[in-house]
């Protein structure tokens, strides 16, 4: 199990989020989670509500965000929840940052499939750089974590920064996604093959040529 | 090799647009009416005698599934479907493939099969970190909807019925069928006691069938193409055709559709340019997702992929996240690394398992540098035999496995490692 505990409940942490509200949008955004449930369910819309809530303290604070204490409170009044059942969903997934992260949170892939295609080195890469798990670097651009499988073990090693992904990684081009990043710029995103489009395979596809000119219909030939 | 003309997913790769055009072009959505009016058991009858078997992991026949949700709600509870798209079993990348370049197959088997076991609304469940993919995900719905394909009259059927998203927030244990419908119910991913199963009582109490997101997305295809075609393909029981995943130590490493039963030379030589170094290089493969043993590399060149093949080798089929090893891996953290993971993914509610993953993984962490004594060899599987079985859920079962593999095929390895750094010791000693 993964340890987390919530940021401590300080008077500093209550004057700073203390009567934080949703804004209009987000409001809209959270009436439409939901209602995707049925009536006297809304209890399900407590995590689409908190990573609405995380999102929008991210884009409060230029980081991509976390749920200060009283962010929660409000989540479960908004639910009609107690606060304790809301604690538990914050902590038990990992996605929810409990402490305040960086504007770009680095994520490297550690499991198995991203071990054997060299994500020791893409560690390395970020600590070199001096980002460390748990903890956000001087500037505030940089926060860093290992994580588990994050499923494109295809294209491995991969890394997801914020809401994108970059994969078959090597040190060198890990760089230049964070280089670009720090610059302001916005980095290709998916693989960093040359050449390569997806999870076909690397230099040309085995299966389904038609495919990559045109949309063919194959049943033609059923 | 599988011929072009016989795979499911065409767009598998996303040379060419998502979008419900393309994906009408391509042949979704082509008069899924008359799919549904031969009726709700037919519909089932074809898909047990197609040979479909769930291609989440566990291979449950998924026609038989379906069969097991009630054909009429004699207390008012309404019946839902759930789909699992929560794909997070490291080596798995296929669901993802689909959810981002077609995801209009999924949404349409969703109506078709939720039709059949008489549902009224489809939960896909996907997980947190596939952001992207959820935005294309969302997006297709809600073109699905604004078209009248989903919602009220469905297609023109006269069904009335809702596709919802529903994102997770990074907890592998939420693709255990129990422990997602507690996650859509807005709590902890903890799976439940069965019975009761959740064809009787599964999210909010109702009638609930979890599949997972390449047996729905199957669907619409294979009622289209007839039961005897999907089974035209694999050995008996093992029938239709399947995306393998290949990652890890293979020159070209991919997402592919293939037949069932195919061979794993043939998979790899056709698909992924061969093994790195050559065969000669091959060390091992965990060929089903993390969860299943590993098989050592001369034992697997002709083995059959699908489950009867993998299963003979004391491995499984799993998810087909296949994970290939070749003579450059230190096997004993491969497998280290994957007690780590399961560690840190047990969600604490058994006691075997929220403490053997953390002891297990200890003990393997040792063993990497051979700080260990050989007797906690067998300790250490004894207490991988303490853990299997004895959990809830399987995920105590899937964290037992991967070590039991190493222990069975590489414990030489293992007590070089001890005799290595004992002799070493010794002579630091003197």
């Amino acid at each position: 199990m993964a340890a987390r505990k919530i940021a401590a409940d300080t008077p500093e942490l209550r004057a700073q989020w203390g009567g934080w509200t949703f804004t209009d949008e987000n409001r809209e955004k959270a009436d439409w989670h939901i209602k995707k449930y049925p009536e006297g369910r809304q209890k399900s819309a407590v995590m689409p509500l908190l990573d609405l809530a995380q999102r929008q303290v991210g884009a409060e604070t230029q980081t991509q965000g976390w749920l200060p204490l009283p962010v929660m409170e409000y989540v479960a009044a908004y639910l009609d929840m107690p606060i304790i059942r809301v604690l538990e969903v914050a902590t038990f997934y990992t996605m929810y940052n409990l402490e305040p992260v960086g504007k770009f949170h680095v994520q490297v892939c550690g499991t198995t499939p991203c071990m054997l295609r060299g994500s020791d080195e893409l560690i390395s890469a970020c600590k070199k750089r001096g980002m460390k798990a748990g903890h956000v670097s001087d500037d505030g651009l940089w926060s860093f974590t290992e994580v588990e499988c994050m499923g494109n073990c295809a294209t491995a090693p991969m890394v997801q920064i914020n809401d994108d992904n970059y994969e078959d990684l090597t040190a060198e081009r890990l760089d230049a996604v964070l280089d670009a990043l720090a610059e302001g710029k916005t980095p290709k995103t998916g693989t960093q093959e040359p050449g390569r489009h997806t999870s076909e395979p690397a230099g040309g596809v085995t299966s389904l040529p038609e495919m990559v000119e045109s949309n063919h219909d194959y049943r033609g030939e059923w | 090799m599988l011929a072009d003309k016989d795979r499911i997913f065409t767009n598998v790769y996303g040379f060419q647009s998502p979008g419900l055009a393309a994906a009408q072009a391509r042949g979704d959505w082509d008069n899924t009416k008359k799919l549904m009016e031969v009726g709700q058991d037919a519909i089932i009858e074809e898909i047990k005698a197609s040979g479909l078997r769930g291609r989440g992991g566990a291979g449950f026949p998924t026609g038989m599934k379906w069969s097991f949700m009630p054909k009429e709600s004699k207390d008012g509870r309404p019946s839902f479907l759930v789909i699992n798209a929560d794909e997070s079993e490291p080596g798995s990348c296929k669901d993802r493939e689909i959810i981002r370049h077609d995801p209009h197959k999924l949404i349409e088997g969703a109506l078709v099969a939720g039709f059949a076991m008489r549902a009224r609304a489809a939960y896909i469940y996907i997980r947190g970190e596939y952001i992207r993919e959820a935005e294309a995900l969302q997006k297709a719905i809600d073109e699905a909807y604004d078209a009248g394909l989903v919602g009220k009259n469905a297609s023109g059927s006269g069904y009335d019925f809702d596709v919802f998203m529903h994102r997770g927030a990074g907890a592998y244990i939420c693709g255990e069928e129990t422990a997602m419908i507690e996650s859509l119910e807005g709590k902890k991913g903890q799976p439940r006691l069965k019975p009761p199963f959740p064809a009787g009582a599964g999210l909010y109490g109702c009638p609930t069938t979890v599949n997972n997101v390449e047996s729905i997305a199957v669907v619409p295809t294979i009622l289209r193409r007839g039961a005897s075609w999907f089974a035209s393909f694999g050995r008996e029981n093992n029938k239709g055709t399947k995306l393998f995943q290949i990652s890890g130590h293979v020159n070209k490493p991919c997402v592919v559709e293939e037949a069932m039963s195919i061979t794993f030379e043939e998979l790899i030589e056709k698909h992924c340019g061969g093994i790195r170094g050559g065969w000669d290089n091959l060390l091992a493969v965990i060929p089903g997702g993390s969860s299943v043993p590993l098989v050592p590399g001369e034992q697997i060149r002709s083995a059959h992929m699908d489950f009867d093949g993998l299963k003979e080798l004391g491995s499984g089929l799993g998810t087909a996240g296949v994970i290939v090893m070749d003579k450059s891996t230190d096997i004993v953290r491969a497998i280290s690394r994957l007690s780590y993971f399961y560690k840190h993914e047990s969600c604490g509610q058994c006691t075997p398992c929220r403490e053997g993953t953390g002891w297990m993984w200890r003990v393997m962490k040792r063993l990497e540098t051979g700080a260990a004594e050989v007797e906690e060899i067998d300790m250490l599987y004894n207490v991988t035999k303490q853990v299997e079985g004895h959990t809830i859920c399987a995920l105590g079962d899937a964290a037992a496995w991967p070590i039991q593999g190493l222990l069975k095929h590489f414990r030489p390895e293992l007590e070089r490692r001890i005799a290595e750094r004992a002799g070493a010791m010794a002579e630091a000693a003197e």
